[in-house]
């Protein structure tokens, strides 16, 4: 499904990886790892099409990665949180579906923040919320979220123990559905459900 | 295409709402920069019609200034930007929608409270008809060109006065078209050739602008 060949990323004068390549499929998850500035964002950032590889090719279901059809099967959760802080949590769940072309009824936003343990934080502005409780708002979007190919940078930094094995158990869901995930992280957290795959960047 | 579009102005629109200081304050500067004038210049009705379309032109194009630095800077600070790239239709049609949404809350305020400000200057109504008309057809081209500005000085440190150095120079053919309309009214020659030219610099400008910001957005994202 997912595949990367020979990909070279060049930040600045400085090379932070040459000739570095794998395979996804269906029901695989790849943990990406390696010390800060190793270049595991600039990873993502290629494989999200934002960024593109000084060599190499990315290819989504055998074709490239640069069209509509491809960016309509990704969810991307950068270390950003896309919240805006003016908006409520259920507003913010609701524009960002919208502006990815996603059906969410407010029923089921409203279900998502639950899970989350926003119940009852729904008509507060961000603003007013904890560094943790926004991260929670961002992550309410993997909830209802159906498409095959997630890409999550540090998805479990700033949550508490119980949030953690929460989006473990979101993103086993998400696997055994027979959907993608790539994501880096520093602290290894058991995922049970799939296949799962490291690679070390160095 | 339509659906992206009015979700795109309809979140702008509401962020806009909870934010109210920031249309408010452009505002405020159009009126006090155009009020100014008269006090400063003396009660000369002769000098302050000839005045007129000058001043109010050149205001509204400060004024309109004043907003472009946030017009993409919010959405890239909080990673909303980079979502809106990852979405599944053409970034420029986002654009579309962000200028649209732009134009709503700092230029058709400016078209409103226009002909207010105008009386100060003594324009006959028939001036202070085209005066409105030329304003509301000429900001969406401000907001369309100020769109291409502030997607190349995203990110940039002092991109403010950049911007302004980068935008200006482009705003000249809607202020000499614009301020032409109304002083062709005062002399009463008819503005109608000036408000088609104008026009045509709104359309170029909505049909072009959005794509040029979006390839400049893509390369602010790298």
């Amino acid at each position: 499904m997912l595949e990367a060949d020979n990909l070279e990323c060049v930040r600045g004068e400085r090379r932070l990886f040459a000739g570095l390549g794998f395979r996804l499929e269906a029901g695989e998850l790849l943990y990406l790892q390696g010390k800060n500035g190793a270049g595991k964002t600039s990873l993502l950032r290629m494989l999200i099409g934002l960024l593109p590889p000084e060599a190499g090719e990315i290819r989504w279901k055998g074709g490239s990665i640069k069209s509509d059809e491809f960016r309509a099967d990704l969810c991307y959760l950068g270390h950003l949180n896309a919240i805006k802080e003016e908006l409520t949590p259920l507003e913010n769940l609701l524009a960002a579906a919208r502006l990815a072309d996603e059906d969410l009824s407010e029923d089921d936003a409203i279900d998502a923040l639950e899970q989350v343990g926003l119940a009852g934080r729904e008509d507060l502005a961000c603003k007013y919320l904890s560094q943790g409780q926004k991260r929670r708002v961002a992550l309410a979007r993997l909830v209802k979220e159906r498409r095959p190919l997630w890409i999550l940078d540090e998805p479990f930094v700033a949550l508490d123990v119980a949030a953690v094995d929460w989006l473990a158990g979101i993103i086993s869901g998400h696997l055994q559905r027979g959907g993608l995930a790539v994501m880096t992280t520093h602290q290894l957290v058991n995922i049970p459900a799939g296949t799962v795959r490291e690679l070390r960047l160095s | 295409m339509l659906k992206i579009i009015t979700a795109v102005i309809g979140r702008d629109l509401k962020l806009a709402m909870r934010r109210q200081a920031d249309i408010v304050s452009a505002l405020f500067f159009f009126v006090i920069v155009v009020s100014l004038f008269p006090l400063g210049v003396g009660p000369e009705p002769d000098l302050l019609r000839k005045l007129a379309p000058g001043v109010l032109w050149v205001a509204a194009l400060l004024a309109t200034m004043l907003s472009l630095p946030r017009l993409f800077a919010d959405d890239h600070r909080d990673g909303t930007l980079e979502q809106l790239a990852l979405a599944p239709h053409p970034l420029g049609l986002v654009v579309t929608g962000k200028v649209i949404a732009h134009w709503l809350v700092s230029g058709l305020p400016l078209a409103l409270i226009a002909p207010v400000l105008g009386i100060q200057f003594d324009l006959s109504t028939d001036a202070l008809v085209v005066l409105t008309f030329a304003i509301l057809i000429g900001t969406p081209a401000l907001s369309g060109i100020g769109a291409i500005g502030a997607a190349l000085t995203l990110g940039l440190r002092g991109g403010g006065v950049l911007l302004s150095l980068l935008v200006l120079p482009l705003y000249i053919p809607v202020l000499i078209f614009g301020a032409g309309a109304v002083d062709a009214t005062v002399t009463g020659l008819g503005g109608e050739g000036h408000l088609s030219l104008l026009a045509a610099l709104t359309f170029a400008s909505l049909g072009f602008a959005p794509w040029a910001s979006a390839a400049a957005l893509k390369i602010a994202l790298e």
